[in-house]
């Protein structure tokens, strides 16, 4: 006794933490989590804020650049560069003595037996790879010119695909959609399985049986299969995608809620609301659904990447978003299926895909980790 | 154990038949079908077409006329392949699902367990640690992204295996969709497998067993194995149910004629019966095979039987 009356309550100069606090803190120790975090971050950064920063749209064709591989050097590269001039060169009938690229300029000297025209220029600019040639320095009586124009080059940093879009942007467009539909959808799911499950459990006796054995019989459906069913029967809308994905992924939630709110309203102020007249639905609303919250965001966290997953199983089907637009599924299935020509349109979405796959994975275990006291 | 198998053969039919009846109703209320083409068909063509195919009955008679059929095994003409029955797709392309799926599941059940009860026994080694790492990229990494790396991988940048296509049927053209098909369930079974190992390793019979001085293998093998296998068991039907899901992913992959393929393209054209003869087909599998998992999950565990 004598012991405990001269512990404090509070260790000096130890701010008492709150149980937000506690959880934070297990869960900033988690490396894989910290880092799993990091890259989401990062990934979503790069998927909504990217398209920013770069000067090609999603659905932008270049023509001349069908299936180029990912380099960091600007396109065309140098030797083509060398290659048009000296060919734009012959067509004038000079002779090229130097030819230099910097950024988005050239510079080219000419020489002739006679002195040179100052329009040859414009057999340069017929070239596609030049504009705005013009002579900036005249020697040797006009035999010998120098030329300065500009070269129009473009960064493809992950290459094109078969229709000549950067792939770049395509990847960004592709990680908007995926996140997207992955959240969404987890909310739609979200929503049905804590009404459900809330319901369901509040209500209790026969009505309980009854939902209940119906979720079991859900559960043994082969869900996958009727999802596609439905993308396939009901068109392939953005919109229409998610519903369905969150129609589907509802039932674990269902059970969860259900479970909670079973213990929950045994609880005195759930006693309480109901003595003072309250309707089932008023007390659901008010009392048992925000009580919930802890278990069901955890269940969210895994429940997003299974979204995600099924999208793009989705779309790799080709039963996805439909083009111009894409997600990661239908980046990755055109991949596959021009891995031998162009292995560069599997590789880039993959990564990011994997990428972000693990990255919740470690989140969500993580976030459980730190939230759920069962597993200390 | 008789009584206990009638119950759970009685309620597969309910599922079976809310399947049935949802891919039925959810066909009929589609907007759109097969036969709206790009240039619309004449009056006289349409009503014909739809007299041949029944859909000028009225909704519940071509609903009880489909369940009558399905309960007899026929699941109508395809749409797009006109000169095909839904059912002679199907006997199609069975065999060679079956393969690929019984291939891919005998890799990741014996694969899984005994990668999963190698890190059991040396938990916490090196072993350890690298399958675990192993099994967290199966698990998270799905076999749609699987398959294209393996391709990329054996049969473009090494060429050793081909890269699609049955070819001769020989295992050859086996290996790569049936490791990319396997793999993830692989990892799952390696997980279950090394978390029941490691805490059957820690029962007193099995320290009883060992006090007896039985050999490590008999111990292991004999009596920590049996109890390991209930959650590993127990996972052997959602695994049917993925490795048939994964089978439509990896027969389009690697152009395999299998059902999954054909569930696939029935999708994409819109070829409802063909479409609804599929998912019934794997219905009736993913339902089979949750019993087949129950009955045996009766026999290793005494005590289920007698809920």
């Amino acid at each position: 006794m004598s012991d405990l009356a001269q512990m404090p309550a509070v260790l000096p100069g130890v701010a008492s933490r709150s149980l937000f606090q506690l959880a934070a803190m297990r869960f900033r120790r988690n490396r894989a989590a910290m880092a799993g975090s990091v890259v989401l971050v990062l990934v979503a950064l790069f998927s909504f804020l990217g398209p920013l920063f770069i000067s090609h749209a999603y659905d932008q064709v270049f023509p001349s650049y069908v299936s180029v591989p990912p380099s960091l050097e600007p396109r065309p590269g140098a030797d083509s560069l060398e290659g048009a001039i000296s060919s734009a060169a012959a067509r004038a009938r000079v002779t090229l003595q130097a030819f230099d690229v910097e950024g988005q300029t050239f510079t080219a000297t000419f020489t002739s037996d006679a002195a040179i025209d100052p329009r040859t220029t414009r057999y340069i600019d017929r070239a596609n790879e030049f504009d705005d040639t013009k002579v900036t320095e005249t020697r040797d009586d006009g035999r010998t010119i120098v030329v300065e124009g500009r070269v129009s080059r473009e960064y493809f940093l992950f290459g094109t695909d078969s229709n000549g879009r950067d792939l770049v942007a395509r990847v960004m467009l592709g990680g908007q959609i995926s996140l997207a539909v992955g959240l969404l959808a987890s909310l739609v799911s979200l929503g049905i399985g804590v009404l459900y499950g809330a319901t369901s459990g509040y209500l209790g006796g026969r009505v309980d049986n009854v939902m209940m054995r119906f979720v079991e019989i859900l559960y043994s459906l082969p869900f996958v299969f009727l999802v596609v069913v439905l993308v396939v029967f009901f068109g392939r809308s953005f919109i229409l995608i998610f519903l369905v994905i969150g129609a589907v992924e509802w039932l674990d939630m269902a059970r969860i809620v259900r479970g909670q709110t079973l213990a929950l309203k045994r609880r005195e102020f759930v006693a309480a609301a109901q003595a003072l007249g309250l309707t089932d639905w008023q007390i659901i609303r008010r009392h048992v659904v925000p009580n919930t919250i802890g278990p069901v965001v955890v269940f969210v966290t895994v429940v997003v990447p299974k979204v995600i997953l099924l999208e793009s199983f989705l779309s790799f089907l080709g039963l996805g978003v439909q083009a111009p637009l894409t997600s990661w599924g239908a980046l990755i299935s055109e991949g596959a299926n021009n891995i031998q020509s162009a292995p560069w349109l599997l590789i880039f979405p993959a990564v990011f895909f994997v990428l972000t796959l693990f990255s919740l994975n470690f989140v969500g275990d993580g976030l459980r980790d730190a939230l759920d006291p069962r597993d200390r | 154990m008789l009584s206990f198998v009638l119950r759970r053969l009685a309620s597969a039919v309910p599922t079976l038949f809310i399947v049935v009846t949802i891919s039925f109703f959810l066909m009929r209320f589609a907007p759109g079908g097969p036969f709206n083409l790009e240039r619309p068909l004449s009056p006289q063509t349409m009503a014909n077409i739809n007299k041949a195919y029944g859909l000028d009955l009225p909704l519940w008679q071509q609903y009880l006329r489909y369940l009558g059929n399905v309960v007899r095994g026929d699941f109508g003409p395809s749409y797009i392949y006109r000169d095909n029955t839904v059912d002679q797709l199907i006997g199609m392309g069975l065999p060679y699902s079956i393969e690929l799926g019984l291939w891919a599941l005998g890799v990741a059940l014996v694969g899984g367990v005994a990668a999963g009860t190698f890190a059991a026994l040396r938990q916490n080694s090196f072993l350890d640690v690298a399958i675990m790492s192993l099994s967290t990229v199966g698990v998270t990494v799905p076999n749609f992204v699987i398959g294209p790396v393996l391709t990329l991988v054996f049969a473009v940048m090494l060429s050793w295996l081909p890269a699609g296509g049955w070819g001769d049927g020989s295992l050859r053209f086996l290996i790569l969709p049936m490791i990319a098909l396997a793999l993830p369930q692989l990892a799952v079974f390696a997980r279950l497998t090394r978390g029941a190992m490691i805490e059957a390793l820690h029962t007193d019979h099995i320290r009883t067993a060992r006090a007896y001085g039985l050999p490590a293998r008999t111990v292991v093998v004999t009596h920590a194995m049996r109890a390991a296998m209930l959650p590993v068991v127990s996972y052997l039907a959602p695994c049917a149910a993925a490795l048939l899901t994964g089978s439509a992913v990896i027969e389009t992959l690697f152009t395999i004629p299998g059902v999954g393929r054909f569930f696939v393209l029935g999708a994409i054209n819109r070829d409802y019966t063909l479409v609804m003869g599929t998912v019934v087909l794997i219905a009736v599998f993913v339902i089979v095979f949750n019993l087949v998992v129950d009955i045996l999950y009766g026999l290793l565990d005494p005590r289920v039987r007698h809920e």
